[in-house]
């Protein structure tokens, strides 16, 4: 029960987080409940079936499908996080100042909301097809019973989506004028460190070199398996023992959202939308 | 053209050629009974190393090393290859995580 536990709090602690700083940064947009369980209910539905795909997956590209697809799904999020963040440089003033102009924000949140619904459908499949996979292992393995393997599944559930609220009602109570500053600020490290993840999983399959595995290690400061750990990592890519090729892309799209959003804010300024 | 360009498939063969002859040194671990097999590997330091994990038992196993910066589900009787290093010389412990508390291990770069 206790293993159950603790993996399944391990997995959901990391998409509740990422579903918390989305919710967050979306709270103005309209049909935003509406966009957001729809992402949470494919990203379910495909780690079902990510899961049962797991042996043809992993057979993909000589064995390293796995590796793959896992950089694919993480590069994806990074940069859907990417536009969004850019898109809001741009519109973000006009959305505040134009919020009750119903027709206008209708038809800009829309494309803004199904780009962060796929980040949190992408989330979940990636966590959940790991959850999933787990406890099939667990309940086939005999050892325990259903009753203690869903008993502790869900326990790790409630308290993994108890962090990601506790995260939402935290920045909810940033003061206003700070507000876009920190979800913005949340959403570019979000992105940062999926882009050092799918470094990762590329270096494994050996598609990129490691160039100095590890290039620090602060193993002995703050682990990666401990909670604070994790939280970490998942928020702002904290890696005690990171490659040299992770720090590179974590540095490069940390820049390159910087550069963007900057070069968008300076340019939008004299235009007023039609 | 076409005498210009026609040294290149050679040189590109060679370079293909080149790199499977340095091919990376190869590990094989087993899993069996939730347990890995042999628990500890030496391997050499400041060389890429290719580790092969062969799952025998009938439920996925998912390898993972924070010391080594890898994770890797591995499905129920298949072999997964995993890249690691060049690594600094010391002790890299890993663990299957769905079975952490028997499937525990050591990957030992010298």
């Amino acid at each position: 029960m206790l293993s159950a536990a603790i993996i399944v709090f391990r997995e959901t602690l990391e998409a509740a987080l990422i579903i918390g700083i989305i919710a967050v940064a979306t709270r103005n947009l309209r049909a935003r409940n509406a966009w957001l369980l729809g992402g949470i209910t494919a990203g379910l539905l495909g780690s079902v079936l990510v899961a049962l795909s797991t042996s043809k997956i992993a057979d993909w590209a000589q064995g390293m499908g796995q590796e793959l697809f896992n950089a694919s799904v993480l590069g994806v999020a990074a940069a859907m996080l990417a536009w969004h963040n850019i898109w809001m440089a741009r519109h973000g003033r006009q959305l505040a100042m134009q919020a009750k102009q119903l027709g206008h924000e209708v038809s800009t949140g829309s494309r803004e909301m199904s780009a962060l619904a796929l980040v949190v459908g992408l989330a979940i499949l990636r966590e959940g097809s790991e959850t999933a996979l787990f406890l099939y292992s667990m309940l086939t393995g005999g050892e325990e019973t259903l009753s203690s393997v869903l008993g502790g599944g869900a326990l790790g559930l409630i308290l993994g989506c108890a962090a990601g609220l506790g995260l939402y009602a935290g920045v909810l109570r940033i003061p206003p004028r700070h507000f876009f500053g920190v979800t913005s600020g949340l959403i570019l490290l979000l992105a940062a460190a999926m882009a050092s993840q799918a470094a990762r999983f590329l270096v494994q399959a050996d598609v990129l070199p490691s160039l100095a595995a590890p290039l620090w290690n602060t193993a002995w400061l703050l682990d990666n398996s401990s909670v604070l750990g994790r939280t970490l990592h998942t928020l702002v890519g904290y890696e005690a023992a990171p490659s040299g090729t992770q720090v590179a892309f974590y540095a490069a799209t940390l820049v390159s959202i910087l550069i963007g959003m900057r070069l968008v804010r300076n340019r939008s300024l004299p235009i007023s939308t039609p | 053209m076409i005498k210009i360009l026609s040294p290149l498939p050679l040189a590109l063969a060679l370079l293909f050629n080149g790199s499977v002859w340095a091919a990376d040194p190869e590990f094989t671990l087993v899993i069996k009974n939730h347990r890995f097999e042999p628990t500890e590997v030496r391997v050499p330091a400041q060389k890429k190393v290719k580790l092969i994990v062969h799952n025998q038992d009938a439920t996925a196993e998912e390898f993972e090393s924070h010391e080594l910066n890898r994770e890797k589900v591995i499905a129920p009787g298949a072999k997964a290859t995993i890249y690691v290093g060049p690594l600094k010389p010391g002790r890299y412990p890993f663990v299957g995580e769905f079975n952490a508390k028997t499937a525990q291990g050591v990957l030992i770069a010298e």
